[in-house]
């Protein structure tokens, strides 16, 4: 049973939280995709600028989540996601909006992109530094050993895991919600299965490429924050969400929100089954395999220093055999 | 382009061409008398290896469209390539068993690659397709644990007994040309797999597996010392302990300006000649093309192959006169975007343009750094004066701001100078 516990702390838990991280992130590329039609390299610095802003409002007010019973960080959140869909929005405008109105291609809008990323690399890491910052100023993670009867091993939650849970979940649903529900919603899902007869029955598009930037850099700032409370915040934080995120949204087939859900929980998953060492699972059953199986130490598929290499594979995969997804994406 | 040129009626004196070649001479020359003839000697060479990797991105993006994001992989794999066939022989690990260990492992892979597709292709023989590809996935998954476990196992071996392979000794140009090769296969795959998707899926992967090559390159600390760093590497002239620094910079930087110009020839003709013209009709309209019979995705995979061959090789160039192979310097900062800034200021898809942006935006990044470095020294004493206010250190911070900058560079080029500084020309027939 011991066994058991470990395979569910070490593959469920994790495997969940990097699948809810990287679902946030690729709703939003998504979600830019089908609206804006490019891919948005960008996004994964907006996640970080999102980290970002809520380290400096907590360094600001250490003390603001107390009365609440909640982490600083998380009580700064919404202050965050305002201010990273202003910025979000204010990007598109100074830079994305004028290419567009130039009829460039979509690649150009994607170098672009990267220039972007760039910028916001170089801001984040003039103010911040390179090194690491802990979220938790002035206070101590809250660490949940949950016992299981008959088992020495407890089943270890943290604080940052269940409110990423409770989060992801809450935020679903209210996209879910909103898409399928609201006038803005369908509106926004017109525009994507066809911008011109969108435009020409009345809708605003400017209007809908304003809200998804708000939502794209809300989820991006909800999922690098969480991601953040849970280690730590880096700035080079990017670098490593960069490709998974990618992954997910085509994996889930590109411009489908809730494929970039599936997807997210794919790739995250993946990535923690592939580095975890399957030998510690077989160990109870050593003494009963036959001699000439010799039972390795290190079973991981691939090692923690190649953990880039599995949302390669599968997005390559998916491109050869399913370019448009698992989810039959609308773009290709 | 406003003005229809005609073949016939072109200009007599190019001015443009000449005023930015001037002006870029004039730079070029300041700096010589700035900071010494060493310095700028190992500017220029570096410069040039640089205009390498530039006209391999110019004939990628400027010529055909596609957006390569991975440079950084294939320069470090032409670094590997010339890093492994130019060091000195590692005898302690030939004489050992261990070489004949390491060939049994590749032999294994071999087999086992052999042995999946043998299984991958089972259901010509009746049994049904789902059985099949579940078949083939587990006997992959099997053969892999068993492979990797073996390499694992050699692996270590040799980083316990002889620290690492050692190279092959040979003459350094071997390892450019292998290292071009190399990064021409890497490239084939990558292309074989996206260049009939869209062109965004092209970046994703590029990006992807230049991470990859160096995470690879990085930790094999049997093959390249890891963050152990290979030093010094052999160079093709004669090192500057036989005849000092600025002539051997100066032969050096010969050998690199007698590549480009066969380079740049090889260009010239390939883009005049149908082929290039048959290029430049696929990016510009690839449906007018694919209607004319042309095969578009041969083509791309062709343009695609020949700019990371060029890549891999200016990777080599630049990874010898370095004198280091260290995985870690390898940076997508210096080795992708400062290229791309320099094909889209130069003028992608014209090679004297790509080449003058390569030398200038190489000079204003290395000059940039000590430049930002007494910035920001002022800012500091400035505001100590003022405010009394007491900065740590700033060195890592103000070097920070040129990532700023070169983001900031390029969205200003793609905004206000789409084609360049020395826009591509084409030729109009009346």
């Amino acid at each position: 049973m011991n066994e058991l516990i470990y395979f569910f702390n070490y593959v469920v838990v994790a495997g969940s939280v990097t699948g809810s991280i990287y679902a946030m992130g690729a709703i939003g590329v998504t979600l830019i995709y089908s609206i804006l039609r490019f891919a948005h390299f960008a996004h994964a610095d907006m996640m970080t600028l999102g980290a970002f802003l809520v380290l400096l409002l907590t360094l600001l007010f250490p003390h603001a989540g107390e009365p609440l019973g909640l982490p600083t960080a998380v009580v700064m959140l919404p202050i965050a996601m305002v201010l990273t869909s202003l910025a979000a929005v204010g990007i598109d405008r100074v830079f994305y909006q004028p290419l567009r109105n130039h009829g460039v291609k979509p690649i150009v809008l994607v170098i672009a992109s990267l220039g972007v990323t760039l910028m916001l690399q170089g801001l984040i890491r003039l103010f911040s530094g390179t090194g690491a910052q802990s979220l938790y100023v002035d206070a101590r993670k809250e660490i949940f050993r949950l016992e299981v009867p008959g088992v020495t091993r407890p089943i270890i939650l943290t604080e940052p895991q269940i409110i990423l849970f409770v989060v992801t979940i809450a935020s679903v649903i209210a996209l879910h919600l909103f898409l399928t529900r609201s006038r803005l919603g369908k509106a926004m899902r017109a525009m994507s299965d066809n911008p011109d007869l969108a435009r020409a029955s009345g809708i605003n598009t400017q209007l809908i490429v304003t809200l998804t930037w708000v939502i794209a850099g809300s989820l991006a700032t909800l999922a690098g924050t969480l991601l953040s409370l849970d280690v730590a915040f880096k700035p080079d934080l990017s670098f490593f969400l960069l490709l998974p995120i990618f992954a997910a949204a085509i994996v889930g087939g590109v411009g489908h929100p809730f494929g970039a859900v599936a997807g997210g929980f794919l790739v995250g998953f993946a990535e923690t089954l592939a580095v975890f060492n399957w030998s510690v699972l077989l160990r109870p059953l050593r003494d009963s395999l036959p001699s000439w199986i010799e039972l390795p130490n290190n079973l991981a598929l691939v090692g923690t220093e190649y953990k880039i290499v599995v949302p390669f594979f599968i997005l390559i995969a998916v491109l050869i055999w399913r370019p448009t997804g698992l989810f039959k994406g609308k773009v290709i | 382009m406003t003005t229809p040129q005609h073949s016939s009626s072109r200009p007599a004196v190019p001015t443009r061409e000449l005023v930015l070649f001037g002006g870029l001479i004039v730079v070029v020359l300041g700096v010589f008398f700035a900071m010494g003839g060493a310095y700028a000697t190992r500017m220029l060479v570096e410069a040039a290896c640089y205009a390498i990797l530039a006209l391999g991105l110019t004939i990628q993006w400027g010529y055909a469209g596609q957006f390569n994001a991975g440079i950084m992989g294939f320069v470090a794999l032409g670094g590997f390539s010339a890093t492994f066939f130019s060091i000195p022989v590692n005898h302690d690990f030939w004489s050992s068993d261990l070489p004949g260990r390491l060939g049994g492992v590749l032999l294994a892979i071999i087999a086992a690659i052999a042995l999946v597709v043998a299984v991958s292709r089972l259901d010509r023989l009746g049994v049904p397709k789902l059985a099949r590809t579940l078949l083939t996935i587990l006997v992959g998954l099997i053969a892999y644990l068993v492979v990797i476990s073996w390499l694992r196992e050699v692996t270590g071996d040799i980083e316990s007994q002889v620290d690492f392979v050692g190279g092959l000794g040979l003459p350094v140009w071997v390892g450019w040309i292998v290292g071009g090769l190399l990064a021409g296969g890497v490239g084939y795959l990558i292309g074989h797999i996206c260049l009939g998707l869209r062109a965004d899926y092209l970046v994703i992967a590029t990006l992807g597996i230049a991470e990859i090559i160096k995470a690879f390159l990085k930790n094999s600390d049997w093959l390249t010392r890891g963050t152990a760093t290979i030093s010094p590497l052999p160079w093709p002239v004669p090192s500057p302990g036989e005849v000092g620094f600025i002539t051997a910079r100066a032969l050096y930087l010969s050998v690199t300006v007698v590549m480009i110009a066969v380079i740049f020839f090889l260009l010239h003709r390939a883009y005049h000649a149908p082929w290039g013209r048959m290029i430049r009709a696929i990016r510009d309209n690839e449906v007018s093309a694919a209607a004319m019979g042309k095969s578009i995705n041969r083509r791309r995979q062709e343009i695609f192959v020949f700019g990371c061959v060029l890549m891999g090789i200016g990777g080599a160039a630049l990874t010898s006169f370095t004198g280091i192979f260290d995985a870690q310097g390898y940076l997508p900062l210096n080795h992708t975007f400062l290229v791309l800034v320099m094909v889209i200021l130069g003028g992608p898809g014209n090679n004297l343009g790509t080449l003058f942006g390569a030398v200038l935006v190489y000079v204003i990044w290395i000059m940039s750094g000590p430049m930002a470095l007494a910035l920001a020294h002022f800012v500091a004493e400035l505001g100590g004066m003022w405010f009394d206010w007491q900065p740590g250190n700033m060195d890592s911070q103000a070097l920070q701001a040129r990532v700023f900058v070169i983001g900031l560079l390029i969205l200003m080029v793609l905004r206000f100078a789409p084609r360049g500084l020395i826009p591509e020309k084409v030729a109009h027939h009346d």
